[in-house]
């Protein structure tokens, strides 16, 4: 199993950022998803992070929210989602769990924690986790070897940022701007301002997601931050694509391009 | 115009009971807190910060007191209801009117309070959420009234079935969003109102419509509608000389009922009864019996009964009532159940339906269908307890909102 630990050490022994992706499980199929994971470790990208599908997800754009609701439709359940870990985790990448709370909560946080790590999960992102409620999971998380991801934001005091940084392991995932997942013409212009804010508190590494979609960006935000965080616009090529096979093919090309962003910085 | 306040600080900040107040997490018991994205933090700090200000501010109250008043058509009366208690046992039925307050239910109490707070934020926009459409059409009242911008979202399945509602919210100056998303009802367009707040949170408070959500939320709607108790547990003592035996009223995020329920809770004597929507029967799965037949989980920000799956997923509910028809439920509710203060029990479509044209009939009052709920209770719990028995039902809201759902069910 690759540990976040080992591919932040060889991002910064390269003088690059991390590259990070997300693809929900049961996107477009089960296989599918851990079809397009490889296809985007492949061509570069560090770190996957697996969406479970959830009935509400409120964090999350339209794009992401379509592509949760065809898994779900789909019959998407936990299994599969430790199965997609599992065959994710085999191509050589860490491999976290990002999530709403309940589905945890339901499933038992000691299960859930215990079951990651079985599959080869590295840990978990949870954006509605807040760090007064997160004591149960964190214990869990610590007990099953995996690290627990937790949000600051722009509008995070610095009181905020160092109760949530204080819960984290692996990494803190910075959210670039005030509003929901999905690929935007320019990355916040709040993502450095927060990064520099959040490293007085913290050695761990920083990374930021939310609208970054091309490689352009990537190196942007490679400027200053130790990983970048690319979602919607993986599924936006899935959803755009005429068959599996092209959207294999073009999923590739972004995590290429934003392979070669990441090392430009 | 009477210069009788129906506000006191007191009774905006609760009775001093049970530990009233949610905890610093916004607990109760086990129950709330908040589970968003740590982006909306501080601005639910905010809110609870400026809350914690205002509740204690007399000015605030004061003109909080003068639009209940003036302008929401407070103190609404009671009604006692003999030819509907027929059907009870004998015991006295006696109803608080909130369907005789300006927008024809008890949503306009929270709202006016919702929307000073806003103008106290210095923020010019809110946005709510609306099953139904009464919360968005109030909401859209209170922002009309203090020239706050408004947009409401509201399940595209719900635009088509409240079309009339959608049309008072535009006269009224509000934007409608149809959501699309999910199962496009209520609970899908809350989850579209946070998004959007996410996003706009700066200038934009979110109204938040019910006794459900993160804190401060289920703290705040519950002190805007405690009013309802207030009055009557005055009006009562002044009528009936005592206590009621037990109050009734219909549950969906809970706001009604916690309403009328929280004035009562310190006397022990008087019950507290909740109706869930029991939709087409709770074996048939197609309800919406959060309380009841729900389980523990998180659902909108807070910890709470939901009806979800084994993975955690959110069940649709159903209920022919709009109002009631959601799958969570406010954690003070969650807190009262476990504690066995109050009681919850399931009313079917059928049941409620029954009493919606019963009410008509007996007394020349069309209710809301989803206070029909609790005039059912009633009239169950009437014949559990006997002729000497004084129940008081929230009639929360009227039914003309209703009349195209009655017309097909009843084939008029």
């Amino acid at each position: 199993m690759t540990t976040l630990q080992t591919v932040f050490a060889k991002a910064k022994a390269d003088d690059r950022a991390a590259l990070i992706g997300y693809l929900p499980a049961g996107f477009p199929t089960v296989e599918g998803a851990v079809a397009a994971a490889s296809a985007m470790v492949e061509a570069g990208c560090d770190v996957i992070e697996i969406g479970l599908p959830y009935s509400d997800p409120l964090m999350d754009g339209p794009t992401i929210q379509a592509a949760v609701h065809r898994a779900l439709t789909n019959g998407t359940r936990i299994a599969d989602v430790m199965r997609t870990v599992e065959g994710v985790a085999a191509t050589g990448a860490a491999t976290l769990v990002m999530t709403y709370w309940n589905p945890i909560d339901r499933y038992g946080a000691e299960r859930f924690a215990r079951d990651l790590a079985s599959a080869g999960g590295t840990g978990t992102i949870t954006p509605d986790l807040t760090p007064e409620e997160s004591g149960v999971w964190r214990e869990a998380s610590a007990a099953a070897g995996i690290d627990t991801v937790f949000l600051v934001a722009p509008s995070s005091t610095e009181e905020r940022i160092k109760a949530v940084v204080d819960c984290c392991t692996g990494f803190v995932y910075a959210a670039s701007l005030m509003g929901v997942t999905g690929a935007r013409d320019q990355v916040g212009s709040a993502a450095r301002g927060l990064v520099e804010r959040t490293r007085p508190h913290t050695g761990l590494p920083v990374c930021v997601g939310l609208g970054v979609g091309t490689g352009d960006q990537a190196a942007e935000v490679a400027g200053y931050a130790d990983g970048v965080i690319v979602g919607s616009a993986f599924i936006r090529r899935l959803l755009d694509a005429s068959d599996e096979a092209a959207g294999l093919a073009s999923v590739r090309e972004l995590a290429a391009e934003l392979a070669e962003g990441v090392r430009r910085r | 115009m009477t210069e009788a306040t129906i506000l006191t600080p007191a009774d905006l900040a609760g009775n001093g009971v049970y530990g009233d107040d949610p905890d610093v997490r916004g607990k109760f018991g086990v129950f709330g807190g908040r589970y968003v994205p740590e982006a909306l933090i501080p601005a639910l700090d905010e809110v609870a910060a400026e809350y914690e200000k205002a509740k204690n501010d007399p000015a605030f109250i004061h003109e909080f007191d003068h639009l209940l008043r003036t302008y929401a058509g407070r103190p609404t009366t009671l009604t006692e209801v003999p030819r509907f208690a027929e059907q009870a046992g004998g015991a006295r039925i006696i109803l608080k009117r909130e369907d005789l307050t300006h927008t024809g239910a008890h949503k306009i109490n929270n709202v006016l309070g919702q929307a000073l707070l806003t103008r106290r934020l210095g923020k010019t926009r809110v946005i709510a959420e609306t099953g139904a459409g009464q919360h968005g059409v109030a909401t859209a009242t209170a922002a009309a009234l203090l020239g706050l911008e408004c947009v409401i979202y509201m399940g595209a399945v719900d635009c088509e079935r409240q079309a009339l509602n959608v049309a008072r919210m535009k006269l009224l100056g509000a934007t409608v969003v149809p959501v699309a998303n999910g199962s496009q009802t209520l609970k899908d367009a809350i989850n579209e109102a946070f998004r959007d707040w996410v996003a706009n949170v700066d200038h934009t408070h979110y109204l938040f419509g019910t006794i459900a959500g993160p804190h401060p939320f289920p703290e705040i709607v519950r002190d805007f509608a405690r009013v309802i108790g207030v009055e009557a547990r005055r009006q009562m003592l002044e009528l009936t000389g005592r206590l009621p035996d037990a109050v009734a009223a219909a549950v969906g995020g809970g706001s009604n009922a916690i309403g009328i329920f929280h004035a009562f809770i310190g006397d022990e004597d008087v019950q507290l009864h909740g109706y869930e929507a029991g939709g087409r029967g709770a074996e048939t799965g197609e309800h919406a019996l959060t309380l009841t037949q729900g389980s523990v989980g998180v659902l909108h920000g807070a910890r709470t009964y939901v009806l979800q799956d084994d993975e955690g997923q959110t069940i649709e509910s159903h209920s022919i009532s709009a109002g009631l028809d959601y799958p969570g439920v406010g954690p003070e509710h969650a807190w009262l159940k476990d504690t066995g203060r109050a009681t919850y029990h399931g009313v079917t479509d059928a049941e409620a339906m029954e009493a919606f044209a019963l009410l008509a009939r007996t007394e020349g009052i069309i209710p809301a269908i989803e206070s029909s709920h609790a005039l059912a209770g009633a009239l169950k719990l009437g014949r559990e307890l006997g002729p000497e028995a004084i129940i008081l039902v929230n009639l929360s809201g009227r039914g003309d909102k209703d009349m195209g759902t009655a017309m097909k069910y009843f084939n008029l």
